[in-house]
């Protein structure tokens, strides 16, 4: 009985508290980061007391809720374009570096011995390379056999940050590709073969399953799951492993205010040790927000995270952004959010 | 449902009425009046509170539909009825039609009840007429256990375990005999990569049997005795007893439970989605992967905006409206046939 009642007064008093107390940061978007995301809560937890409930219900999905004021920041692993945010009175920053890694089933090769280029990836994805051994494959393996076998696309089926990143790729290496199908979470594949995966778990079952397939998932995927994965060449024509200093090394070579609301894309970004498929997931905030006390909260949250969460995102497979950058966001973008 | 609240309407009324007449003893009256009238008050209310629930359920339903029109309403005004044959997904273009996840839904059911009701009724038969009485309930029980396995249970034992087994069993061989056949050999062409609307087909057989076997069991099991021992006596066989004994008998509950998993394996959204292969394409043999409606919207509600989620809507809404016309065939089928037995 006792417990009854003391429950009904917490509920009656969250429920009057609603409004002015803010104790736990909100947000809400891309499904990309939120393992990174949920690890750096949990650790900010523990030193601040200060708890986050981050739902990880899709990029538009966050946009949507950040518009509606539901939550105090959004994410969003497609950058926002500047006059949108501008209309909206937000700002937008990069959070955290990954990257998206083809991989391969295909007897004989060991991971990271298949080389391609960005066109031939391309060509294969919309189903116009449809045999191991085509030509092309060929030449760029000089002293490997390629067997006779059918190629199998293998890509998402729900949308997600990881095709966006991937035909965002493909987009800007390839005109053919830019042109049929485009960049998006996601799209409508062309390759008569292409079967989807329910999440990266459910592309990287089937790649593993069917013999001759391609498809793309995320690198901690590629580690978890042991995967064979492709050498891919970048802009500056060197063939590289994915790695994380690769995608850093992308991270590096944007040059992130040339673009309103920092929207740079990372894809194909220059330098030799550059993985062409890296990209960033971007946090969304109002400059003049209603709750200027959460919102506080968050961007104390992001520079705890950016000062103390390195090793969290090495240890979970993705890139903490650089120090000089996560200085230039404090300096150049922070200032903007009204406290 | 309005058929079956009438008969504790009448049976109160009739009650009422028939309270009356042994209100002769002066004395008691005004008492039996008082106990009556409480009585008679009660009925009310319970019949008024059970009506509201049934209402709610209506209400439910209508604005279910209502919510799903008005959201789907800007798909249907840009390409009007179109929409549903219009064979299109393109998410980047907003080009949309229904006519590929409406094809993979109702051939993916469709493989399933093909293969489940025959094994149902197999089943069914051999638990009401010829299984030892010993087997009857650990049988019977297992076979209710299955109708509780959660469906993404199915979903991935039907990627993880049965794709496999399926590609190099069933769809290679089946490519290989069938394959070069006349007329039907397209139908086993293409990758035989364990995926597609066959696979999903059988993955919703395996979970739909369990409901149609034990909806057939139950009604089965309430023919009366009598009759089929009569058949037996007249020295009918086995099969001639079940065909025109207890089949005829049971008729409205067989067809109910086809109906039944018809509906579940329409709407089942996760062991579809692990194996139907989620491609956005006409299907054009039985080894395509391709996409249910049901699939379709659990895949892309997450990541859709605007105009994807207008059409996602209307997927719903179709949805909606295919397992609404079943059931009504369902429902015409079954008045048909008892109207012909003169019920």
């Amino acid at each position: 009985m006792f417990q009854f009642k003391s429950l009904l007064v917490a509920a009656g008093f969250s429920a009057a508290s609603m409004l002015s107390f803010a104790a736990d940061i909100t947000g809400a978007g891309a499904t990309f980061p939120f393992p990174i995301y949920a690890k750096w809560a949990e650790a900010y937890k523990e030193v601040t007391g200060t708890g986050m409930n981050y739902q990880s219900i899709g990029s538009s999905g966050g946009l949507k809720q950040i518009r509606a004021k539901t939550v105090t920041f959004g994410a969003s692993d497609a950058p926002v374009k500047g006059d949108e945010l501008d209309k909206d009175g937000m700002v937008q920053f990069p959070a955290i570096i990954g990257g998206t890694v083809p991989v391969l089933n295909l007897d004989g090769f060991k991971p990271g011995e298949l080389r391609v280029t960005g066109p031939v990836l391309a060509e294969m994805f919309m189903g116009k390379i449809i045999k191991w051994n085509d030509a092309k494959l060929v030449a760029l393996n000089p002293g490997k056999t390629l067997p006779n076998e059918t190629i199998t696309v293998v890509h998402r089926a729900d949308g997600s940050g990881t095709t966006f990143n991937f035909t965002d790729y493909l987009t800007s290496i390839s005109k053919d590709w830019a042109d049929s199908v485009g960049k998006g979470a996601a799209v409508k594949w062309p390759a008569p073969s292409s079967v989807g995966g329910k999440g990266n778990e459910g592309v990287a079952a089937n790649v593993n399953r069917i013999k001759g397939s391609v498809g793309y998932v995320e690198y901690a995927y590629v580690k978890k799951n042991n995967m064979n994965f492709m050498q891919l060449q970048n802009a500056n024509g060197k063939f590289v492993n994915p790695s994380e200093e690769a995608f850093a090394g992308s991270a590096a070579g944007a040059d992130w205010f040339s673009v309103p609301g920092m929207g740079v894309s990372m894809v194909n970004a220059k330098g030799d040790n550059s993985w062409p498929i890296s990209t960033a997931s971007f946090i969304l905030m109002y400059k003049n927000p209603a709750d200027k006390a959460a919102s506080a909260e968050v961007l104390k949250f992001f520079d705890w995270s950016f000062k103390n969460g390195k090793k969290m995102a090495s240890e979970l497979d993705y890139v903490a952004l650089p120090d000089s950058l996560t200085n230039d966001i404090r300096s150049k973008v922070w200032s903007q959010i009204q406290k | 449902m309005g058929q079956d609240m009438q008969p504790p309407l009448s049976s109160v009324d009739n009650n009422s009425h028939f309270m009356q007449p042994p209100l002769s003893s002066v004395d008691n009256n005004s008492h039996l009046m008082a106990v009556a009238k409480r009585q008679r008050l009660q009925d009310v209310l319970f019949h008024r509170l059970t009506q509201l629930f049934s209402l709610l359920v209506l209400l439910a339903l209508a604005g279910i539909i209502v919510s799903l029109f008005i959201n789907a309403w800007p798909t249907f005004a840009k390409f009007g009825v179109s929409f549903i044959w219009y064979v299109e997904w393109d998410i980047i273009n907003e080009e949309f039609g229904a006519a590929i996840a409406i094809v993979g839904t109702l051939a993916s059911a469709g493989i399933a009840m093909l293969v489940a009701v025959p094994l149902a009724f197999g089943i069914a038969v051999f638990l009401t007429e010829t299984c030892p009485v010993w087997l009857r309930r650990p049988l019977g029980t297992a076979i209710e256990l299955l109708a509780a396995v959660p469906s993404i249970i199915y979903g991935m034992f039907g990627l993880f375990v049965f794709a496999p087994l399926f590609a190099d069993f069933i769809q290679v061989p089946l490519r290989d005999v069938l394959g070069g056949m006349p007329l039907i050999g397209f139908l086993f062409g293409g990758a035989t990569n364990g995926m597609g609307i066959l696979a999903a087909g059988i993955v919703l057989a395996f979970m739909v049997l369990p409901f149609v076997a034990a909806v057939m069991r139950d009604v089965f099991e309430i023919t009366p005795p009598i009759l089929r021992e009569s058949a037996y006596g007249l020295g009918c066989t086995t099969w001639e007893v079940v065909s025109k004994i207890v089949l005829p008998y049971t008729q409205k509950g067989v067809i109910g439970g086809i109906m039944l998993g018809l509906g579940r394996a329409l709407g089942e959204t996760m062991a579809v989605t692990f194996v139907i292969g989620n491609a956005n394409r006409m299907p054009t043999s039985l080894f395509s992967p391709g996409t249910s409606i049901a699939s379709t919207l659990a895949n892309e509600f997450g990541e859709a905006a605007d105009f994807h989620i207008s059409s996602l809507f209307a997927l719903g809404f179709l949805l909606f409206v295919i397992t609404f016309v079943v059931l009504a065939l369902a429902k015409i089928l079954i008045n048909r046939a008892e109207k012909a037995k003169g019920f």
